[in-house]
């Protein structure tokens, strides 16, 4: 229940995040230009943020569009709420909570009361974030990195919303870690040994592990960075900053500082994003390939080496901060051995298509499509790992249509996936599968046209937070000369744009999808309608209060598919063959 | 089906669940320190020469404060040890030290508080800084107690070694300095004016906020120790094990907040 709860949560912020950068990139493509309808709501909500725009020869009010001040509360609001307020709490706490205690056979979480409350503070810190909107000056304007000193020196309350929104938020997510970990190891069924744990579980377990260890520096970042703006504390403010006069503050702090609270936290966060997408993309693999999971027990391994070594590569952020370069190459090293347990998980899921019975259903064709779409994000990653390389595409658009590569088409996706794959478990329905399909290949067109110019922006040194998509850049500069963007790469601002709007469309059969569903779709057959091995499968649907309707003792792995001589091609966790 | 394990120990990990909670919570509490102790770390390092004052506090209060801690830290086992035996008297009379102890701790915290909050740091429009205790201000002049004076560059690091030239100067002129004088300042001298908030240098700011989540650490597990005592304690009528549990749960996150100031101790008085 509570996970449904954030389910539908967590979408919702999804919506918002997605309206923010649709108000973006109508800036980047057609800079200075009204946009049409909304425009007018803009400036109905938010005053003066929403910069009028007049016509160039009767200097009529034509419209208005959004000035760079709200272009920028866009983009550090767009970031924070499709991170920490839509992908981590779909991704972990809705999916975990309401599959992880069905997948281990546990009645309910370890701690019920500990769980509704970390969604209550989850929801309010949505709120704080929600409500900066609408204070006079707009939201937090920093990016969703927040550096200081730019945080401290912005004079309007948005920061101070969005440090108060984060310092609840992560106190919500610590709660919801605490009570992953202890379900998982207190909580699973007689017979239930960790090697016979569904990969999803320890893809969670992990993932609990990260919040766990990685929130709290995030925190004390938040906390001090607070201090400055309230307390006038210097704990990132260098003796003789200046802003626009010399500030009056003690100085003797340190920017570099915030910036290794923040990635110690950001980096382990990538990994919040896709293990729990991994873990839901393997789940659907083995059931719809109606064979086990190859290397079950190396994906164990690889995910535990991930967590751990997501720890240490957090300063492959920083190679432009000037830490010098023994410190750079540590981290250049470390990011590289990360990236074997990725390639060992992705080979694994690879593999197992192999020889297998496939069945294309929806969430099926989502899953198979996270594999090669990962894949790009995690490749177009090792050039930004080496710091010599990075030198040049930091900052550049090559950086996010990487991140978009791995959150979008990837951990997004395989969310989607997911959504489709337990729908028939908590309706008792399934979702229509020829919009599904529609859902699918729409969605899988326009993420690749919204996300794959991107690198060749990047490429050509199109920089990042430009509100104008680059146009003033460009004028200032001759495009022949080196720095220069050439006419056909501003050109493409105007199409990811189109294919932006395009894949917001898309998704407009999948909302109507999930909600018409829920009375009129096709119902299950039976409990089991995929014919799954797992134990969230083998309750009634929708699982009861308790979960199961009797004790459950587990005597088999997790993905006994096709074994021969058995009577059906699946046999439960639960049920000798 | 309900929830196992809430008051038994689970076979195979020895465990009760909220033990368990509580062990996962306290790692990330230790992050979290961790990380501000480590953010005093980088503070200090680059300080600049003379920046970070050493001995600015009075190592009294907090050497007190130490040993309240510790010995609450033993009460705190003692009741639960009581719980054990059975014996609900002696839980009452430790776990209710315990949270004396807490409150004298917070009590005297504040005091400490207080005297920095008071504490001014002038500098005058000759270039030069006096810093002492605000006694009497009035629209024309400040009184300020325990006066020490020295350039206005230099840091509040200096203070320090600025009392210890003054001492030398006057007992080289055979005085006592121990008694200095009230200084009054005209409030026409004055160019600037603070006090030794967290906004006057890097080194009382992480000195506010170590001990400033410490002390909120101490007041809630106070708080949860005191309903526990109070009327949490009738749990023991109907459920002795599972309240057993949870005085040992209190008193591990308990334990835990001395293990915090006990590091607080050295690195913010001592070093």
């Amino acid at each position: 229940m509570i996970g449904i709860q954030y389910g539908l949560t967590s979408l919702l912020f999804m919506l918002l995040g997605f309206f923010l950068i649709a108000m973006m990139r109508w800036s980047i493509a057609y800079p200075g230009q009204p946009i049409p309808v909304i425009g007018y709501l803009l400036h109905t909500i938010m005053g003066d943020m929403a910069s009028p725009v007049l016509d160039p020869q009767t200097k009529e009010l034509i419209g208005y569009a959004i000035s760079n001040d709200l272009y920028n509360s866009f983009g550090a609001m767009h970031g924070t709420i499709m991170v920490f307020l839509a992908v981590v709490p779909l991704a972990f706490a809705a999916f975990g909570n309401y599959v992880v205690p069905l997948q281990i056979g546990a009645p309910d979480m370890a701690f019920p009361r500990l769980n509704m409350a970390s969604y209550h503070l989850f929801l309010l810190g949505g709120l704080v974030m929600f409500a900066s909107f609408f204070i006079p000056g707009g939201p937090a304007q920093a990016g969703w990195t927040s550096y200081s000193p730019l945080a401290t020196s912005i004079p309007t309350d948005g920061q101070f919303y969005w440090l108060v929104a984060m310092v609840i938020i992560i106190t919500s997510s610590l709660l919801g870690a605490v009570n992953f970990i202890a379900t998982i190891i207190q909580l699973r069924a007689p017979g239930m040994t960790w090697m016979r744990m569904p990969f999803f579980c320890w893809a969670q377990f992990v993932t609990a592990f990260l919040l766990l260890l990685a929130f709290p520096p995030l925190e004390v970042g938040a906390l001090l960075q607070l201090m400055d703006n309230v307390a006038g504390t210097s704990f990132y403010l260098p003796t003789g900053l200046a802003v626009s006069t010399l500030s009056d503050v003690s100085g003797g702090g340190s920017p570099l500082l915030y910036q290794h609270l923040f990635w110690f936290l950001g980096h382990p966060e990538v990994y919040v994003l896709i293990l729990p997408a991994m873990g839901v993309v393997s789940e659907i693999i083995a059931n719809n390939t109606r064979k086990p999971i190859w290397g079950y027990k190396s994906l164990v391994y690889s995910v535990l080496v991930l967590g751990f070594l997501s720890f240490i590569v957090w300063a492959h952020h920083m190679y432009l901060t000037g830490m010098g370069t023994k410190i750079s190459t540590f981290f250049q090293t470390t990011t590289m051995i990360i990236s074997i347990p990725s390639v060992i998980i992705l080979s694994c899921l690879f593999i197992s298509l192999w020889g297998g019975r496939i069945r294309f259903n929806t969430p099926m064709l989502f899953a198979l499509a996270f594999l090669p779409m990962f894949g790009i994000g995690g490749l177009t990653g090792l050039p930004l790992g080496f710091n010599y390389s990075d030198i040049l595409l930091h900052d550049t658009y090559y950086v996010i249509g990487h991140f978009h590569y791995v959150v979008a088409p990837g951990t997004i996706f395989a969310l989607i996936a997911g959504i489709y794959f337990w729908y028939p478990k908590m309706t008792g329905r399934y979702m229509s599968e020829f919009w599904g399909r529609v859902h699918f290949w729409c969605s899988f067109v326009f993420m690749n046209l919204t996300f794959q110019p991107m690198f060749a922006q990047g490429m050509a040194g199109m920089l990042r937070r430009m509100a104008d998509g680059g146009v003033g850049y460009s004028i200032a500069n001759n495009p022949d000369a080196i720095g220069g963007l050439a006419d056909r790469y501003l050109q493409l601002n105007v199409n990811i744009t189109l294919a932006a709007y395009a894949l917001g469309i898309s998704q407009i059969p999948f909302i109507i999808n999930l909600f018409y569903s829920i009375k009129n779709g096709k119902k299950v057959e039976s409990d089991n309608p995929w014919e799954s091995t797992t134990l969230d499968w083998q309750t009634p649907t929708p699982p009861p209060h308790g979960n199961f309707s009797g004790p459950i003792k587990v005597v088999n792995g997790p993905y006994e598919y096709s074994v021969p001589g058995a009577k059906a091609d699946f046999v439960p966790q639960n049920q000798k063959a | 089906m309900e929830v196992p394990y809430t008051d038994t120990n689970r076979p195979d990990t020895g465990l009760y669940n909220a033990k368990v909670g509580i062990w996962l919570f306290l790692a990330s509490e230790v992050m979290l320190f961790g990380a501000l102790f480590s953010a005093y770390i980088l503070l200090r390092v680059g300080a600049m020469e003379g920046h970070w004052p050493t001995g600015l506090l009075d190592v009294g209060p907090g050497f007190v404060n130490t040993l309240v801690l510790i010995l609450s830290s033993v009460t705190v086992v003692m009741a639960w040890a009581s719980l054990k035996l059975n014996n609900f008297k002696k839980f009452k009379l430790y776990q209710g030290i315990t949270v004396l102890c807490a409150l004298l701790f917070v009590a005297i915290k504040s005091v400490e508080y207080k005297s920095k909050f008071t504490h001014h740091d002038v500098i005058l429009n000759d270039g030069m800084r006096v810093d002492g205790h605000l006694v009497e201000e009035t629209d024309e002049f400040i009184v300020l107690s325990h006066p020490v004076s020295y350039p206005a560059e230099k840091g509040i690091g200096y203070r320090p070694t600025a009392i210890k030239a003054a001492e030398a100067h006057a007992h080289e002129a055979g005085g006592d300095h121990h008694h200095a004088e009230d200084r009054k300042i005209s409030k026409e001298e004055i160019d600037k004016r603070t006090t030794w908030g967290p906004w006057a240098n890097t080194y009382l700011a992480i000195y506010f906020t170590l001990t400033g989540l410490h002390a909120l650490h101490v007041i809630a597990g106070a708080l949860v120790i005191a309903y526990f005592w109070g009327p949490g304690s009738k749990m023991w009528k109907t459920h002795p094990e599972q309240f057993a549990n949870r005085i040992e749960v209190s008193g591990l996150f308990w334990h835990f907040v001395d293990l915090v100031w006990i590091f607080l101790f050295p690195i913010l008085y001592l070093l």
